[in-house]
């Protein structure tokens, strides 16, 4: 059955997160989430290249690696596209917006080595998606990834000033917070489910 | 250095997963089961090896500005040839690791490991390093994957080890138990240590 892709647009965020049910994206996730601001910078560079590297990737596969049968070069490929991408959207922004630059400039370099956007390329071929779903799924995953980072960052500055335990403090903590998020997410399962 | 003390420090002592909290993707995705985490542990072996030795033979060519790139592609070779190899011998794991194979490129041990040893050192040294930190690497997973396979399926590595009378933890399976174990093994590693300094 062909899946709607608002659907998948739906279940990207909630019930696949990226984050939360696949693990992706989890180096920077840990690092960058110690503020809220940094971390909204950060979530909105990887829904923008996340969003757009998936179309083109999806272009690239099926119109380029697949007449060619060259589909085992795809892993190369893609790596190529996103971090042309990045680089590009990096002189560009820099160029029209400097404003917008110093706002998310400092966090495109991070984004190349973010395994979630590459995951989501790969995701996509692996599960057949069409042109719409794979934009669908690529846009709700970097919106999944922007919710949870920022939910990540709000609790990580509450409790901040509070005790915890000494060998739990830093990586640990933010692990078990993940932890009881992805709990919580699993409740959404209910409403709608892909693969 | 000596070879053995490069092995031991890249393995334990400054361990990736525990100590950088570096690679966790991975290390969480696949960790339900000991027989992917193995296979993967040994791809992420043979992959920091290999890209570590020719990273480190190459390092005096790689024009600076480009470096990462240059490192990324080597490092997204040895991972095709991991992945291919996986999807013809052994089909079923392949479907099973799915993308998590793939995404060996991006896993931040490997480059971390290519920047911080491999673009310094000989390249006999490097292939140390890179199995050092591979290995350290597969017995976290393996540690990880022990229990949740252990109480989420009653199996070690697909053999029944519980019995009937085992109620499988569900939630052992699914993605949030992945966050708790490492975090518990992180605290349980990194209390004596933070007590100390």
């Amino acid at each position: 059955m062909e899946l709607n892709a608002f659907i998948i647009f739906i279940a990207a965020i909630f019930t696949s997160n990226i984050l939360l049910t696949n693990f992706l994206g989890m180096c920077s996730f840990l690092s960058v989430s110690k503020e809220v601001e940094s971390s909204l910078g950060l979530g909105l560079a990887v829904f923008f290249v996340m969003s757009l590297t998936t179309a083109i990737n999806y272009a690239v596969y099926h119109f380029i690696l697949v007449p060619l049968n060259i589909i085992y070069l795809q892993y190369i490929i893609f790596i190529i596209v996103i971090a042309a991408f990045v680089q590009l959207t990096e002189m560009v922004v820099e160029r029209f917006s400097p404003l917008l630059y110093y706002a998310l400039g400092i966090f495109l370099p991070l984004i190349t080595v973010n395994c979630a956007i590459l995951g989501v390329s790969l995701f996509m071929i692996i599960r057949n998606y069409s042109f719409l779903q794979s934009i669908a799924y690529g846009a709700g995953s970097g919106l999944g990834w922007l919710l949870a980072i920022l939910a990540l960052a709000g609790i990580r500055q509450k409790i901040k000033e509070k005790y915890v335990p000494v060998g739990l403090a830093g990586a640990g903590l933010s692990l078990i917070i993940t932890g009881i998020m992805a709990l919580a997410f699993v409740g959404f399962s209910g409403i709608v489910v892909i693969q | 250095m000596k070879k053995k003390d490069i092995f031991i420090v890249s393995a334990f002592t400054e361990n990736s997963v525990w100590r950088q909290i570096l690679g966790i993707c991975s290390a969480l995705a696949v960790t339900n089961l000991m027989l992917n985490s193995l296979v993967m542990g040994l791809g992420v072996i043979f992959t920091l090896a290999l890209s570590g030795f020719t990273i480190s033979l190459i390092r005096d060519l790689i024009p600076k500005r480009i470096r990462m790139m240059v490192q990324t592609l080597i490092i997204a070779s040895f991972v095709i040839i991991v992945d291919l190899f996986l999807k013809a011998f052994y089909p079923e794991i392949s479907k099973s690791l799915g993308p998590y194979v793939g995404l060996i490129i991006t896993n931040c041990i490997i480059m971390g490991r290519a920047e911080a040893f491999a673009g310094k050192n000989a390249p006999l040294d490097s292939m140390i390093d890179g199995i050092g930190a591979g290995v350290g690497y597969t017995f976290v997973l393996l540690l990880i994957a022990f229990v949740r396979e252990l109480f989420g399926f009653g199996t070690l590595f697909g053999m029944q080890i519980l019995g009937n009378w085992w109620t499988k933890w569900s939630i052992m399976v699914m993605a949030p138990s992945a966050f708790f174990m490492l975090a518990i093994l992180i605290w349980i590693i990194n209390t004596p240590k933070a007590k100390k300094g």
